[in-house]
């Protein structure tokens, strides 16, 4: 248990590591969001320097981070300029949606990924390897903007899915239809996240097995006469189960970072989109916010990724415990 | 460092991508930013190699456009009014390698007639010549970015594995930091609290240097890795011992051994960073109007007539995945001959 106080502290640490280092970056760039107001004419200067005295811009770098601090312990996270709001209100249901489809994905993905990889490890060299290794060199070049565009082609020519968006403007009641409803405009987006992942998954679980196919213990437990198939998920798996969980944190990075795309294009209102507005309108408190959000999610699927190892690997237990 | 074929041929097809990027001037037939204000979305131009009498000819030509009277927006070809393409015409200037002026472009149609070989954009403009000329942004911001971050990647990682100690540590942590965020959030982050609106010349050196600098953690990391091996070598502490400096250690039995590791992760990290700027260009984020790169040609796609209907503005996204099948075969190669090279010592 010691090994996982360990590794929750460090990610607080993380945490709060991000955090500053976003409040530096904020302190280095020029300009805010009341220069804009400056340009107009109809608001004088004292209004904006009142506003800028009002938000705190005014003072200097430890204070706001301190400020922004208690804040966030009053579970606010800031206060948005543009939204004239505290950020979190903001934050949550976006990144509730974000989850959704992160989630939603790295299941899917992973569940594509592991038996299209024992798959193809087990018939290594045969054709059905060379196939797969083929469509997984195309998905992998094709780059994720393209993929995502050509989901929205797909929808917006054969109207089989919705061009984009959470759910139906037609509000339907009951539970039930509210969720296939949501169900059928998650079907694309993940879809699209799942080929995105998929090359870097299938590659990684393939070398995996494939190392713990060729294993000692794998060769002793096929000279014993035990079927291939229970060999393939009884044996050869849980050995090459622990760099795969290590990948698994690693992947939801990468997953976080194409979902943002696809947000964009099929405008799911997840975290994506309103950390996009807040750039173009200089919404610091936002974007700090949304980049938090975004590492704490990595941050959290790391945790779980070490959880797992505990749990699956008896060395790092018996480590943990001495 | 002996090259094996593959490699050789990869490493041409991938340097032949940058020479066409780099002479795009001389290769487009206009400027990128030349509107035609009155051939909106003119579909690929055709190349007629008989003339109206049913007569062959070698040189292909091109018939002028009209607009249909009753429908705007679809256009017929003239085929009373057609010109013959021609090669190495003058054309609208343009600086060649960004040094020398120069008039001559490889090919190109006389006016009135207009040659679009992919198409026209909305404002009229070739989509050929802008592919091009955005190649060179996308392709250089790419490869630039690599060097900056192999970089910073070498600088921190071999002083940190070599000194150890509390600045190991802070680089550690640092590149830890890094590593935590998403990249594109990173990346967005950096982005967010630079200037938005700033002449195309300095966004490019402002996108390279920050996906550069958001991408130094994975081979900082990887580096560092080596020199901390290398430094307990026999070798490394005989040259110490004979009294080498330790700028001289690093440099000299450091360095070398890192190198396979900086040229596979060049190879794997340069199609990254393409796809990086190819995405924030594509968010709005990177070089704007009329200046083209790859990510921001792609941007009129959200656009629901331009996604349905014009096909030809496709071509810088699927330009790409043979872009990127050639540096990942690159990587995949360069990783296998260095792993040969780890097991035959």
């Amino acid at each position: 248990m010691r090994y996982l106080g360990f590794r929750l502290l460090q990610s607080i640490f993380l945490l709060l590591g991000v955090s500053l280092l976003s409040f530096i970056f904020v302190e280095a760039a020029p300009g805010n969001y009341f220069d804009e107001m400056r340009l107009n004419p109809r608001i004088t200067n004292e209004t904006v320097a009142q506003l800028r005295q009002d938000y705190g811009l005014n003072q200097t770098l430890p204070i706001r981070y301190v400020h922004w601090l208690s804040s966030v312990s009053r579970g606010e996270l800031g206060f948005s300029f543009a939204y004239d709001s505290p950020v979190a209100p903001l934050l949550w249901s976006r990144a509730r949606n974000t989850l959704l489809l992160t989630g939603s994905s790295i299941a899917m993905a992973w569940l594509v990924a592991l038996p299209w990889g024992i798959l193809s490890a087990a018939k290594r060299k045969a054709w059905i390897d060379h196939a797969s290794s083929v469509i997984m060199a195309i998905l992998l070049a094709a780059p994720d903007v393209l993929l995502a565009l050509g989901l929205l082609l797909f929808a917006a020519r054969t109207r089989l899915l919705p061009v984009g968006g959470l759910a139906s403007l037609a509000t339907k009641s009951g539970m039930w239809p509210e969720v296939r409803d949501v169900a059928v405009h998650l079907f694309g987006p993940v879809l699209i996240l799942v080929l995105i992942s998929l090359p870097t998954l299938v590659r990684h679980v393939r070398a995996a097995m494939i190392e713990a196919i060729d294993s000692p213990c794998v060769h002793a437990a096929r000279a014993h006469g035990i079927p291939r198939s229970r060999i393939l998920c009884r044996h050869a798996l849980p050995l090459a189960l622990n760099p795969l969980i290590s990948l698994f944190a690693l992947s939801l990075g990468s997953l976080l970072s194409a979902s943002l795309l696809v947000e964009v294009v099929m405008s799911w209102p997840g975290l994506g989109p309103l950390l996009l507005d807040a750039i173009l309108a200089r919404d610091v408190y936002v974007i700090i916010g949304s980049v938090m959000i975004a590492s704490l999610f990595l941050i959290g699927g790391m945790l779980l990724g070490d959880v797992l190892l505990f749990l699956v690997d008896p060395r790092i237990r018996t480590e943990g415990l001495a | 460092m002996k090259l094996n074929r593959t490699i050789m041929v990869l490493l041409l097809a991938a340097g032949a991508l940058h020479i066409f990027a780099l002479c795009a001037g001389f290769l487009a037939p206009y400027d990128f930013a030349q509107q035609n204000r009155d051939l909106l979305y003119v579909p690929p131009s055709r190349l007629h190699f008989n003339d109206p009498q049913g007569r062959w000819h070698l040189r292909p030509a091109i018939c002028g456009l009209a607009e249909l009277p009753n429908s705007p927006g679809t256009y017929a070809e003239d085929r009373s009014r057609c010109l013959p393409v021609r090669f190495l015409v003058r054309g609208s200037e343009y600086k060649f390698l960004g040094i020398f002026h120069c008039s001559r472009h490889l090919f190109g149609v006389d006016p009135p007639a207009r040659m679009f070989l992919l198409g026209s954009d909305g404002y009229g403009r070739d989509v050929l010549s802008r592919l091009l000329y955005g190649g060179q942004l996308s392709l250089f911001c790419g490869s630039l970015a690599t060097i900056l971050s192999l970089s910073i990647g070498v600088l921190l990682g071999v002083s940190a594995g070599y000194y150890g100690g509390w600045f190991d540590a802070v680089v550690m942590r640092c590149a830890e930091l890094f590593l935590a965020l998403p990249w594109i959030y990173l990346l967005l982050a950096i982005r967010a609290f630079l200037p938005l609106h700033i002449s195309a010349g300095r966004m490019f050196f402002l996108l390279f240097a920050v996906i550069g600098f958001v991408g130094w953690a994975r081979p900082a990391r990887l580096i560092r890795g080596v020199a901390l091996s290398g430094k307990e070598r026999g070798y490394l502490l005989a040259a110490r011992g004979f009294g080498g400096s330790d700028l001289y250690l690093m440099k000299r039995h450091l360095l070398p051994q890192a190198s396979s590791i900086l040229v596979t992760q060049a190879g794997l990290l340069a199609p990254q960073y393409i796809l990086a700027e190819v995405t924030l260009s594509f968010l709005g984020l990177g070089v704007g109007e009329p200046v083209p790169s790859w990510g921001n040609m792609l941007a009129t796609l959200l656009q629901y007539d331009v996604l349905v209907s014009y096909w030809w503005m496709w071509a810088p996204g699927l330009l790409l995945i043979p872009v990127f099948l050639v540096y990942h075969a690159l990587g995949n190669a360069l990783q296998e001959s260095a792993d040969c090279r780890v097991y035959s010592q």
